[in-house]
C-alpha cells in the first residue's frame, strides 16, 4: 500500500519534468536554450520513471522472493545510466554542432566561443 | 599482461551484472558463471589495446572506482535536483539571460575533463558547447548568467555549481 504511493508520487514527478521539457521546447528562444528545458529536464523525468520500476521491483522481490525481479531491477538501472551518459555526450555534440554551423545564441549577452574562435 | 586482466576482469563485472538474477549460485546459475569467464577472455584478448590505452593504471584503485557512485548518488544528485527545479523555474516565467562563458578547470588527465564536461552537461541549466585542447578551458553554455558575470574573462570551475563542489570531487576521483 504505502510502496504503491511512493510508485504513483515518482511517476507524477518524472512526467510533470517530461511535461516541463515540453513547454520549454516551445517558450525558449533557440537552439541552446531549447537544449537545456528538452534533454535534461526529460532524463530528470525519466530517471524518476526508473525509479518508480525500481522500487516496485524492490517491492514485489520482497513479496514473492522471485529471482526474475532483482534482473528487472539492474537492468532498469543499467538503462537509466545509459540514458545518462548517451544524453550528455549526445546534446554536447548538438550543441557544439550548432555553434560549429554558425547559430548564434539568441538574446546572449556575452558568447566567448565566438570570440575565441575569431 | 596487466592490461589483458584488467580488461578480463572489467568484461566478466559487465557479464556478472547484466545477468544477475538467473539462478541459485549466489545470485548467478553456474552455466552463466563460465560463459561469462570464457566470453570475459575472448573479450580481453580481442580489445586488451583500448581500455588501458594511456597506459596509467590508477582508475584499477577499487577506492577511486568506489567513489564514483558515491559521487553520482550524493553531491551530484543533489546539484542536478537544485538545478532541475532551477529551470522548471525558467520554463514556466520564461526568465532567461544566456551566454557562452569561459570556465578554468585546471583539470589534466582526458578522463577528468569527460567526467567534468559530462557533469556541467547532466546538470539542466548549463551545456559544455566546446573544449580549449590547450588549455583544458570549458566554453559552457549557461542559461541564467548572474549580473556582472559576462564581464569576467573567465571563471573557476567551482562557481558553475551553487551547493556542491563538484570539480574537487571529480579531482579526488580521476586525478
Amino acid at each position: 500500500m504505502i510502496t504503491d504511493t511512493i510508485v504513483l508520487i515518482c511517476l507524477v514527478i518524472g512526467i510533470l519534468f517530461n511535461a516541463l521539457g515540453v513547454l520549454g521546447l516551445l517558450r525558449f528562444p533557440d537552439v541552446y536554450t531549447r537544449m537545456h528545458a528538452t534533454t535534461k529536464a526529460t532524463t530528470f523525468g525519466s530517471v524518476f520513471t526508473a525509479l518508480a520500476v525500481i522500487i516496485y521491483g524492490g517491492s514485489l522481490y520482497y513479496g514473492t522472493a522471485d529471482p526474475q525481479y532483482i534482473t528487472l531491477i539492474i537492468h532498469t538501472i543499467i538503462a537509466a545510466l545509459a540514458l545518462a551518459f548517451t544524453n550528455a555526450v549526445s546534446s554536447h555534440a548538438l550543441a557544439r554542432a550548432a555553434h560549429k554551423s554558425g547559430i548564434k545564441p539568441a538574446q546572449a549577452v556575452v558568447d566567448r566561443l565566438g570570440e575565441a574562435r575569431r | 599482461m596487466i592490461p589483458f586482466v584488467l580488461t578480463a576482469i572489467f568484461a566478466l563485472v559487465i557479464y556478472l551484472i547484466l545477468t544477475a538474477g538467473s539462478g541459485n549460485l549466489g545470485v548467478w546459475s553456474a552455466s552463466e558463471i563460465i560463459a561469462g569467464i570464457a566470453l570475459a577472455l575472448v573479450t580481453a584478448g580481442v580489445t586488451r589495446r583500448f581500455l588501458c590505452r594511456s597506459g596509467n593504471y590508477r582508475m584499477a584503485n577499487p577506492l577511486r572506482l568506489l567513489l564514483i557512485p558515491v559521487y553520482i548518488l550524493g553531491p551530484f544528485l543533489v546539484e542536478v535536483t537544485k538545478a532541475n527545479l532551477d529551470v522548471a523555474y525558467r520554463v514556466i516565467t520564461g526568465n532567461i539571460r544566456p551566454g557562452i562563458i569561459r570556465v578554468r578547470s585546471g583539470l589534466k588527465t582526458d578522463l577528468g575533463i569527460f567526467m567534468l564536461a559530462n557533469s556541467i552537461t547532466l546538470t539542466p541549466g548549463t551545456i559544455t558547447v566546446d573544449i580549449d585542447e590547450e588549455t583544458h578551458d570549458l566554453f559552457v553554455h549557461n542559461i541564467n548568467l548572474a549580473q556582472g558575470e559576462e564581464s569576467h574573462e573567465s571563471i573557476q570551475d567551482h562557481e558553475l555549481f551553487a551547493i556542491a563542489d563538484l570539480p574537487a570531487w571529480i579531482r579526488r576521483i580521476a586525478e
